[in-house]
């Protein structure tokens, strides 16, 4: 009886670290851990960069980079269109404003959009933005 | 007389008709030069987007980026 007890416990208390762990880990993991290999490799090399209207821009690379690019912004604006709509906001301004965040989260030697429309790659520095970005 | 006369309109006359083309040019051309630009002309389509807007979406984006990762 006693023994069945610790058991249970035992068990339990390797049921909370299981999930400890696993919180832990999902916090750990960064965003991009989640990208698709072929993407993450396109973005690495400056073939994909983010633009500042909130969609993904092919800088270099054939027909498939350009598919993955195509792709993801499908994707991209069927989630805008989605959010946008919950936020009485256009799908314009959503992308925007999501441009202003990805361009803030890129990492040195990937490419984006600057404010004039030119391709950046990103510095050890902030990125150059449009004014209005948060 | 007579004859001079007679030669010197279709000469005042030839010089209108000319200076007419001219004016007509120039004023189609509306006397303006127009240069192509160096730099490529960028048409700014965002500029209607305001920052009131901009800072009010600013956190649902970040929430966002966290529930849809693969697509960014």
């Amino acid at each position: 009886m006693v023994m069945r007890k610790q058991e249970i416990l035992g068990t339990g208390r390797a049921a909370i670290y299981a999930v400890m762990a696993l919180a832990l880990g999902s916090i750990a993991a960064p965003s991009w851990a989640q990208r698709d290999p072929a993407y993450a490799a396109a973005r690495a090399a400056g073939q994909i960069g983010e633009k500042t209207d909130g969609y993904l821009g092919v800088i270099a690379g054939g027909a498939d980079v350009r598919k993955l690019a195509d792709d993801l912004n499908i994707k991209r604006r069927a989630n805008y269109t989605e959010r946008a709509r919950a936020q009485n906001a256009t799908v314009e301004e959503y992308a925007f404003t999501q441009g202003c965040l990805l361009i803030a989260r890129t990492v040195p030697g990937e490419k984006y959009q600057g404010p004039d429309g030119s391709w950046q790659t990103r510095g050890n520095g902030a990125p150059q933005r449009d004014s209005r970005c948060p | 007389m007579k004859q001079g006369t007679g030669a010197g309109w279709p000469i005042r006359r030839a010089w209108g008709a000319a200076v007419m083309v001219l004016g007509g040019a120039m004023a189609q051309s509306g006397c303006i030069s127009v240069n192509a630009p160096d730099k490529p002309i960028v048409i700014e389509l965002n500029i209607n987007i305001k920052q009131e807007v901009i800072y009010r979406l600013a956190e649902d984006v970040k929430q966002n980026i966290d529930a849809n990762p693969e697509i960014f």
